[in-house]
């Protein structure tokens, strides 16, 4: 497999300047003879396909959901972070970029993370031209505040609804072209395939949710942001359809796929209750700048939170971090409170929790003004526990929330299928092996609104593009692989259901490559996989046919690429033989437990490279290393303490 | 005009015009209340203020053909709101509930029929005087002794109180919904916005009511 | 807890649907309603009859995906909610539910619970913006805006597009999402220059999608999930008034 990463030379901070200037353009008139594609209405797809409309080409986008403001992406809490320095608390794009970097425990690109942190600010202008609602202060300006794994104020808000509010106005912009014609939109619609025609993607294949019918759509350029893939743990704070099968089936096509094994896993949800439990919710990391997070000193404590008295609680991150506080990187925050459960602190029905306390805050602050920063939270959090967070602490628990990991692109965005681009979380570049909170905005945005209307240009100008159209034979036998796929499936017609697959995967994935990792557990689960995906494919149950609005079919077909992808997630932990971000490998770690990274053999990214047929089971999955260079910060441990 | 006629079919001009013509139409029976009410003051009061009205014959034209107009006019856009607004909901709930809409907001159309009817009959009872042979022989002006007339068979002053009671209803929605409608709403206000509609709908109704149920129960003679 | 469910059930657009009644045990008081109804799919599914097909997503009440109609109240009985956030410990033991699609003609049924709301993109197409385009922003804080006019604004673009506003209605009006937008955009200082058009057109639209009219009952802001307040119909209402007045043929 031949990649190159594309990073221009020269000094960072001038890098993505000269390579504008170098890509090629395509003139205004030539913009409205080429179609792109766009799979996902979220931040990167949304804010993608409108700017790409505003500039003359024409756009298809395409979603799984009733409409384009529905993505996942609406679920983000806590805010977007931006170098815009408002507060004058020493923030700076270098600082962005370097609590980025080490954020992402050194496993990231400088120059992708440096461009990030470049183009922060203007994504904040251009939200706030769009008419999105930012928190404020009284004298009229935007509010910034504290969020993980900073020091500085650099996150913009919108009360606990930031992700929305982005999302809203991406989709208001999309919402303009489509009204426009310039964008045509295709809601409840998936992708099943990719099409590649000479090498190049030159389009998909669909299936309409509604009417169930295959369908092809060519164009000259393929933009997935299809969002990640941590549904593969069935539990996680994923939207119920977020899925892999758009990435992966790309994977299948030729697309290497970077770090699948790397996972974000948050700190603050709410902990599971019952086997029926469907989805875990997330409450935002911004509840860390006033709770305070701790267990009772003694094992096994049953008394009630407030019963503990001060002396037999402990505050472990304040404990061991005490710099950072309750404000450490997500990834230290969620090993933290699972090594304090493993060790038998942990409190509430499972053990499977620790408190995150507001009384200091309410003392200090009053409850009218915690009512005020995070009350949609508060309420949220009581209408599911039935607790009353005021007067008692949240009790919270890590969960599966963002990867990391996803398919590999250069510096252009591209993937290693030309014409393939990928960005937001489906695309593995910016967030290294852990990323920071109110991240994930910043960088959907910048690469649907500043990055790739540059980039996908280039490509367009310097590449020979024959017309296709949908009658091309490839097309022809995409769209019959995909069928054949469906119809494969209706024919089991075996006596379990998706769900229960979907479940045994997800528990075979935590329990082994979850929030830690061993070499044993991997082996084991690599082994385990495969017989599930047997069994899938002789005993899955689907009612109903394909010619209809059929929600078990559009599981089915989710569920089994998360069955192949699952194994690949394995083979990568595995192969990881070093402790780095969200990647835990209990083997690797320091005397005091905190993460070891073999710097010497690992710092590098992981191009996984699918060996076999792209419509039969993977025979291989091959393994190449894109080295990581890093001329502008040196490779420190990473520590909060 | 084309702005005017397409303002007209949209949902809110529409609604802007009932609102203009609704408080056209209470205007006009504060002003009815107002005259009615010289009944407690005596025959002269009421017999004189009802010969006064006809003293000047253009102004008395000119408010009826208004009063006719606007009370056309609210019908009408009644219609086309309601029928669109029928129309809006092809398929109905096998399960039907309400959380906060008030008996009167919901019950507009019904309330609305019951006082054109009554509109109908006391036009007829008193205006036209073709219901009762008794009111017919009266003198023109003589409006006290017609309402003692009137007022005193239980069958006719039931039927006031009930247009009465309708009255009420309508009134106290449609008035706090006109505010709500025209726009004329600000937090400072909204509370005390809410209860104009009710205060002054009911006591519109009441005001009215009290004269068919002072006769009756034999107050004024 | 048990539970006795009537269902909506209409295999497709052009099917005609009736109400089945389905038993639900062993159903726990801290699922949310929508993991009850996975239970009782779970069931349909291992008897091999077609599970109730029913939107949802993000099941953290932010999508907007999930609509029900519970005993006659969009997202059920409690206050704030979406129907994913609703709980079972909401209901009683033995209880009988009625479970319905929204019901509109701008919201026709595509499958079972399933309601087809691209009404509202259109609306949201037909002026639902800012017209500006990428890149061409000044710098977020060059215009301070009022925190106090911010804040307002924000209370309207809470809006998740669920429709129960419209669901709620007697009359399957709008007229709340519709007012939402209105009024976010019309309080922000970037709003101003399309705001006449804005409203016009995105009134017509809602018209033309066949929603009904509003006749003040706000039955929408009760059941509202994200508590958008009847008030800023009246806002909706002013701006059209002054729209229509001071630029009639401003439309598209």
């Amino acid at each position: 497999m031949k990649f190159d990463a594309k990073i221009p030379s020269g000094p960072l901070e001038s890098k993505w300047e000269r390579h504008k200037f170098d890509l090629k353009l395509v003139s205004p008139a030539n913009k409205r003879k080429f179609e792109i594609i766009v799979v996902g209405s979220g931040l990167a797809g949304g804010s993608a396909a409108a700017t790409l409309a505003e500039l003359g080409y024409n756009v298809k986008c395409f979603c799984f959901q009733d409409s384009p403001r529905r993505a996942h992406s609406i679920a983000a809490q806590g805010g977007i972070n931006a170098a815009k320095n408002y507060p004058g608390d020493g923030d700076s794009i270098f600082r962005l970029f370097y609590d980025t970097i080490k954020g992402g425990d050194f496993r990231a690109r400088e120059a992708n993370v440096y461009r990030l942190a470049q183009v922060s600010g203007n994504v904040i202008d251009q939200c706030v031209a769009q008419g999105v609602p930012f928190a404020r202060e009284y004298g009229g300006l935007l509010d910034n505040r504290s969020f993980g794994g900073a020091q500085v104020s650099r996150t913009f808000y919108a009360r606990g609804q930031t992700g929305q509010q982005l999302l809203l106005g991406a989709y208001s912009a999309l919402s303009r072209q489509i009204g426009a014609g310039q964008v045509k939109m295709f809601p409840r619609t998936e992708m099943l395939d990719l099409v590649v025609i000479d090498g190049k993607a030159r389009g998909i294949v669909v299936r309409d949710l509604v009417t169930g019918a295959i369908e092809s759509h060519a164009a000259e350029a393929v933009i997935l942001a299809s969002g990640g893939y941590g549904n593969v743990f069935y539990l996680s704070t994923n939207a119920k359809g977020s899925n892999v099968t758009a990435t992966y089936r790309a994977y299948k096509r030729g697309a290497a796929f970077g770090n699948p094994c790397f996972t974000q896993i948050h700190p603050t949800c709410i902990p599971v209750k019952g086997d029926y439990q469907s989805k875990l919710t997330l409450m935002s990391e911004s509840l860390r700048n006033d709770g305070r997070v701790w267990v009772p000193k003694a094992k096994g404590d049953l008394r009630a939170p407030g019963e503990i008295p001060e002396s037999e609680r402990d505050y472990y991150l304040e404990r061991k971090y005490p710099s950072f506080g309750n404000l450490a990187p997500r990834d230290i925050a969620s090993r933290s409170a699972k090594e304090a459960c493993d060790e038998g602190h942990g409190v509430g029905e499972s053990g499977f929790g620790v408190y995150l306390d507001f009384a200091d805050a309410i003392g200090r602050l009053g409850e009218g003004k915690i009512r005020g920063r995070y009350g949609n939270l508060f309420d949220m959090y009581e209408r599911i526990t039935d607790e009353n967070p005021y007067k008692m602490p949240m009790r919270i628990y890590p969960a599966v929330h963002y990867t990391m990991g996803g398919l590999w692109v250069d510096y252009n965005l591209m993937s290693t299928i030309p014409g393939l681009h990928v960005l937001g979380e489906a695309n593995f570049s910016d967030h290294g092996a852990n990323r920071l909170g109110a991240s994930a905005l910043m960088q959907g945005l910048a690469d649907g609104y500043f990055v790739i209307p540059y980039t996908i240009a280039n490509y367009l100008a310097s590449t020979k593009l024959e017309k296709v159209a949908t009658s091309h034979e490839a097309f022809k036998a995409t769209e019959d692989s995909c069928r054949s796929r469906i119809s494969k499936l209706l024919a089991v017609k075996g006596s379990r259901t998706v769900g229960s697959f979907h479940r045994e995967l997800g528990k075979i994935m935590w329990d082994k490559c979850g929030m830690t990792r061993d070499r044993q557990g991997l082996q084991e689960a690599i082994k385990k996989i495969p017989k599930l995906r047997e069994e899938f494919w002789s005993d899955v149950k689907i009612i109903g046919g394909n010619e209809e609005l059929n929600q078990s079919i559009e599981r089915a077909g989710r569920v089994a690429d998360f069955l192949e992808f699952g194994e690949l997630m394995c083979m990568d932990a595995l192969a990881r033989e070093e402790s780095c971000g969200g990647h835990f490998r209990t083997e690797f770690q320091t005397p005091d437990g905190e993460a070891l990274r073999d710097d010497e053999k690992f710092c590098h990214v992981a191009l996984w490279e699918h060996e076999g047929q792209p419509e039969g089971p993977a025979t291989g999955h091959k393994r190449h290393e894109e080295a990581l260079v890093y001329e502008n910060v040196k490779l420190a441990t990473r520590s909060y303490k | 005009m084309s702005w005017v006629n397409r303002a007209l079919k949209s949902p809110i001009g529409a609604k802007v015009m009932m609102a203009v013509t609704g408080i056209m139409l209470t205007g006009f029976l504060i002003g009815h209340l107002a005259g009615n009410l010289l009944i407690f003051a005596g025959p002269e009061a009421i017999n004189s203020y009802a010969e006064g009205l006809r003293k000047f014959p253009a102004l008395l034209w000119l408010a009826r053909g208004g009063l006719l107009g606007a009370f056309i006019a609210h019908l009408a856009f009644a219609a086309q709101v309601t029928l669109a607004n029928r129309a809006a909901r092809p398929e109905p709930y096998a399960f039907n509930n309400t959380v906060q809409a008030t008996w009167a907001s919901r019950h507009m159309v019904l309330t609305g029929c019951v006082m054109l009817a009554f509109i109908v009959f006391h036009l007829a009872h008193f205006t036209w005087r073709v219901t009762d042979p008794q009111i017919s022989a009266m003198g023109e002006f003589d409006v006290y002794q017609m309402a003692l007339r009137g007022f005193r068979q239980p069958p006719v002053a039931m039927a006031y109180l009930l247009a009465m009671a309708a009255i009420g209803l309508h009134l106290s929605h449609g008035i706090a919904s006109l505010f709500q409608t025209l726009g004329l709403n600000h937090p400072r206000y909204n509370r005390g916005v809410r209860f104009i509609g009710p205060v002054v709908g009911v006591g519109i109704a009441l005001l009215f009511a009290s004269i068919p149920l002072s006769i009756y129960l034999g107050y004024v003679n | 807890m048990k539970l006795k469910l009537h269902v909506w059930r209409q295999k497709n657009k052009s099917a005609k649907g009736a109400m089945v009644t389905y038993d639900a045990d062993n159903i726990s008081p801290n699922m949310s309603f929508l993991e009850m109804l996975d239970v009782v799919n779970e069931g349909l599914s291992n008897t091999g009859e077609a599970p109730i097909a029913f939107d949802h997503d993000c099941r953290e009440g932010i999508c907007g995906s999930c609509s029900l109609m519970v005993n006659g109240v969009a997202h059920g009985p409690q206050d704030a909610t979406t129907t994913c956030q609703l709980h079972m410990r909401s209901f009683q033991d033995g209880e009988e539910l009625y479970i319905e699609p929204w019901r509109a003609k701008g919201f026709p049924v595509l499958r079972d619970l399933i309601v087809d709301r691209s009404a509202f993109d259109r609306i949201i197409q037909a002026g639902g913006f800012i017209s500006v385009n990428t890149g061409a922003a000044q710098d977020a804080n060059a215009i301070p805006v009022r925190k106090l006019d911010a804040d307002e604004a924000f209370n309207a673009s809470a809006c998740i597009g669920c429709g129960a506003c419209v669901a709620a209605c007697k009359n399957a009006s709008a007229m709340l999402f519709v007012s939402a937008k209105v009024g976010q955009l019309s309080l922000l200082p970037q709003g101003q220059p399309e705001r006449q058009e804005r409203v016009l057109n995105m009134m017509s639209q809602m018209q033309e999608e066949g929603f009904g009219n509003c006749t003040n009952q706000y039955e929408c802001e009760a059941v509202c999930p994200k508590q958008i307040s009847s008030d800023y119909i009246a806002r909706l209402n002013r701006e059209f008034i002054s729209a229509t007045l001071a630029h009639p043929n401003t439309r598209k």
